[in-house]
């Protein structure tokens, strides 16, 4: 093709992919000047504060803004009522339209929006709120999951599902129940294979409410006019956020208009619609722009991940061959069903784990209750359900005195077979992760496993997990008369580095150094439409949009060389091409590009389907611990962290998603709980909620991939962002069997919890604490 | 809300001077004033470090900071840490280890980072690990935090005079 740039700046081929470009965005985060909206101001921009419910479950008798809007300088106080005024339908959500803007009529957790006062002030906003008061006629609640399958406790009087989903539909109207979504699995004949097994095994395991905790807390700010609204929002989906709020204001979508500047991470947090909807609804009734911005404690009232009640039953052979595996995966789902009914199928369809299964039952269970709503966090459910059945996996290896590496390689799902759904297991190294993790770890050598009260013991834990399908994603190439190229497209980097690895996709395809593509900051008027950025999908769905979208420009260049008479294969300068067709520096090349895989949905009785997702994702953990028994304080002496993502586009990012992604998962498993008192968050700030901090580091930690090739894949790869989430529970957990003989079935793995197992292992268990 | 005052200072090696009131801090007085958003609240409560300003030569956490404090001090902010295309090279470090994901608290490491160099070049991990205590990452970028730092203290070892801030 003709070259893209002056000769000595263009990239051989494959040589852009692969390599391990540095973040593009680099110079814009260490300098400080990046640009994020909890920080943004515009002028003449109101600010508004909440007021929020203290009660978990109740009707609003009253609420009295008397005092709030006497204080100087408030512009506004906003209930339901004003809202309805502007917005007359104002329910939102992803899955069900079941969330009210402010507390309608009544409230479903404490912390929930009950009024909004906006003013010129942050300080003045937030004292008037302070002053606002509301009665409530007290209603029952309901926290636990399981007591919600069959609690006369109703958190919804009736279901609203969203026209998005088509196996929620039925639920259209259905009273008396808390169940957003039950989603089902049937393969072989669990029940006759069970009956016959030689060894049976049952356990139930929970994991604690944690939440995502971005640095950047929510923001959004909504600036309305009659002829469109703009808003400014750290959103990891803003091509749903303009689908919603134009549904919201029944607007066309191209009066909705959402710009995402730098978004200081989400893991989940920021997906779908969080505060752009009130945000909206307040700029609406002020009439001039409106931020709200969370402060960190408010995130504990925003979303959470689910805690998740798993029980699993599992019947295992003579030979060890595992015959039949039965889980019931209940998932706490909050107030407001989020992206919970998701969540709760896409993880349920892998709840049975990486192995062979001829005889399998599964049965997912979203469930409403009266806490603070819960969604995806980086792994959408999959760690909870790793974390269970990779510590039954463990149980059961132990109670049969059997190897715990030869018992899973023994029931491993391989290439070429099946997985449970009953789609053939393609590209997915599960075996080979498996290896890496034992070499890492030395498994083969003897290993000293300590003396007196500190104790040693290492294990692993593998997993696998679908991709969330089918999804799409859109891109656009475009070519500038200098033969500078920009890409427009809507997947947000929030720190994962998305933004370089599609400049290295569009470099690759353009012979360009990935360098010198500029990435167009996210803005619906002018990005196209992405499904959003979650669940490691960015670099599989959005790289192949964007290959294609520069294949599109490729194409157009060489189409363009020979409307202005070149011979093929020649090496003219594309700018030189432009000036030559439109006499100056002028013009633009366009390409574009799509990219939606196959998919065939499940099918309603059995759950199974040829084609659930168009790539696996597999990761293992290998952890060698230190317990002190006198203590029961953990130290993780080791920690190894293999995942497969086909070929890494860029080895280092993916290292760091890697770590990151461990490390974060390390406070889940340790220490990270939201402690909770009559459905009150007892522990909302970042002083009594503990997160991972520089001491808190493994002694050694080894972040690696395994070679593999994602055959469907932009060359060759795919995600990588959550991946290495998925095991680092159960292989602490394993180990910690291994150093002292207790089994935790409950997360976190603080040193309270390994002490009394100890205690109650040693026959003098310790009083229960009652809360 | 309350009386105003005005406050002069240096801010970033400018002579600058604000009109306050008594509850505002200094990363609102920034923010609001000066349009410097490097150093950010987020938890409110000094612990996460992402809002890590130094006054006078130590680094303190701008959301709990008054601003009438900082009348005659020497402020500097992640902004006046580089020149136009010189990066110093506690943040040439950040780059080239890749230490910093969504970028939210990296102001604050490279702060503190060059609180630590300054105060002892060669730093021991302990040191390391002491020194950035009190920041925290949520994207858990610390190995390459660490990495980072170590890297400077040999970028600054091998060049004779650097100065750790470019322009303060």
């Amino acid at each position: 093709m003709a070259s893209l740039e002056k000769p000595g700046a263009t990239a051989k081929a494959g040589s852009q992919v692969g390599r391990s470009v540095s973040r593009v965005e680099g110079r814009d985060k260490v300098t400080g000047r990046a640009e994020y909206v909890h920080t943004m101001r515009l002028p003449g921009m109101l600010v508004a504060k909440l007021f929020r419910s203290t009660v978990a479950h109740g009707l609003v008798k009253s609420i009295d803004t008397t005092a709030a809007r006497a204080v100087p300088g408030v512009v506004h106080v906003v209930t339901i009522d004003d809202v309805k005024r502007v917005i007359p339908n104002p329910y939102y959500g992803p899955a069900f339209h079941d969330q009210p803007i402010l507390a309608d009529k009544k409230v479903r957790f404490v912390g929930e929006p009950v009024a909004a006062v906006i003013a010129r002030d942050s300080h003045v906003a937030e004292a008037a709120a302070q002053l606002i008061t509301a009665q409530y006629d007290e209603l029952p609640a309901v926290f636990d999951e399981v007591e919600a399958l069959d609690s006369k406790v109703y958190v919804h009087d009736e279901l609203r599902p969203a026209e998005t989903f088509a196996d929620l539909k039925h639920l259209k109207g259905v009273k008396n129940t808390n169940i957003a979504l039950a989603y089902k699995l049937r393969r072989g004949d669990f029940e006759e294979a069970f009956a016959r097994a030689a060894h049976k095994f049952e356990h139930e395991f929970r994991t604690q409410k944690v939440l995502h905790l971005p640095f950047e807390p929510h923001a959004t700010i909504a600036d309305y006019k009659d002829s469109g609204v703009t808003l400014y929002t750290a959103s990891q989906g803003p091509s749903f956020v303009r689908t919603e709020i134009a549904r919201l204001l029944g607007w066309p979508e191209n009066r909705v208009r959402i710009k995402v500047p730098y978004v200081g991470s989400g893991y989940g947090s920021k997906l779908y619609i969080k505060l752009e909807a009130l945000a909206v609804a307040l700029s609406m009734i002020a009439r001039e722009p409106v931020k709200v911005a969370l402060s960190m404690d408010e995130m504990f009232y925003q979303i959470t991940r689910h805690p998740c009640t798993f029980r699993i039953k599992t019947g295992v052979d003579v030979d060890g061959r595992i015959v039949a595996r039965k889980c019931e995966v209940f998932w706490n789902g909050g107030a407001y069903a989020d992206i919970g009914p998701r969540v709760t199928q896409k993880a349920g369809l892998t709840a049975s784990g990486p192995y062979d299964i001829d005889n399998v039952s599964i049965d997912s269970f979203a469930l409403y209750t009266n806490v603070t709503p819960s969604g995806a966090l980086r792994g959408f459910g999959v760690p909870q359900l790793v974390w269970a059945y990779e510590s039954h996996t463990d149980m059961i290896a132990r109670a049969l005195d059997l190897d715990p590496v030869k018992f899973r390689r023994k029931n491993l799902m391989r290439d070429g077979g099946r997985h449970t759904t009953g789609q053939v297991l393609a590209d997915a190294a599960v075996e080979k992760v498996m290896d890496a993790v034992l070499d890492r770890m030395r498994w083969s050598q003897p290993f000293d496993k300590g003396l007196g009260s500190l104790r040693r013991g290492r294990g692993f834990a593998i997993a696998i997990k679908s991709v969330t399908t089918p999804t799409t994603s859109v891109a656009i190439v475009n070519v500038s008369a200098d033969a500078s190229v920009t890409l427009y497209c809507s997947t947000i980097d929030m720190g994962q580095g998305s933004n370089t690895v599609m400049s290295q996709i569009v470099g690759e395809v353009l012979n360009i150094p990935a360098e010198s593509v500029r990435i167009a900051p996210c803005d619906t008027d002018v990005t196209p439409y992405d499904m959003g950025t979650l669940g490691s999908r960015s670099t599989f769905h959005m790289g192949h949009a964007v290959r294609r979208a520069a294949q599109d420009a490729r194409e157009k260049i060489e189409q363009l060389a020979r409307d202005v008479g070149e011979p093929e294969g020649s090496n003219v300068p594309v700018a030189e091409l432009f000036r030559r067709r439109y006499g100056m520096q002028a013009g633009n090349i366009i390409g574009s590009g799509a990219y939606k895989p196959d998919y065939v949905a499940p099918d309603p009785e059995t759950g199974l389907s040829p084609n659930v997702t168009p790539f696996w994702m597999v990761s293992g953990a290998g952890a060698e611990v230190e317990v002190d028994t006198e203590t029961g304080h953990v130290k993780v002496a080791k920690l190894i962290n293999v995942i497969d993502c086909g070929k890494p586009l860029n080895p280092k990012i993916v290292e760091t998603q890697i770590s990151g992604a461990a490390l974060m998962h390390l406070g889940f498993t340790m220490f990270e709980k939201m402690h909770f008192d009559g459905g009150q968050v007892t522990n909302a700030s970042l002083a009594d909620y503990k997160i991972v901090g520089i001491r808190d580091l493994p002694g050694m930690m080894e972040n690696l991939t395994v070679e593999n090739y994602q055959h469907n894949g932009p060359f060759g790869g795919k995600g990588a962002g959550e991946v290495a989430t998925f095991c680092v529970s159960p292989a602490i957990a394993n180990a910690i069997d291994d150093a002292v003989g207790v089994r935790l079935t409950q997360l976190p793995l603080n040193p309270e919890a390994v002490y009394r197992a100890l205690r109650a292992k040693s026959g003098r268990p310790l009083e229960e604490i009652q809360h | 809300m309350s009386a105003q005052r005005t406050i002069s200072f240096s801010l970033n090696g400018v002579a600058v001077t604000a009109s306050v009131e008594p509850h505002h801090t200094l990363i609102e007085l920034l923010q609001a004033q000066f349009g410097l958003t490097g150093a950010r609240e987020s938890c409110g409560q000094g612990l996460c470090g992402c809002c890590t300003v130094r006054v006078d030569g130590q680094p303190i956490s701008g959301c709990l900071y008054l601003a009438s404090f900082v009348d005659g001090a020497r402020v500097e902010t992640i902004e006046g840490f580089d020149a136009p295309d010189q990066l110093s090279p506690v943040q040439q470090a950040f780059i080239e280890t890749g230490a910093f994901q969504c970028g939210y608290c990296t102001s604050g490491f490279i702060i503190m980072a060059t609180q630590l160099l300054d105060e002892y070049p060669q730093p021991t991990d302990d040191q390391i690990a002491h020194y950035l205590s009190g920041n925290l990452c949520r994207c858990g970028a610390y190995p390459e935090i660490i990495a980072a730092v170590k890297l400077a203290a040999r970028k600054m070892a091998h060049e004779t005079i650097v100065p750790t801030t470019l322009r303060a």
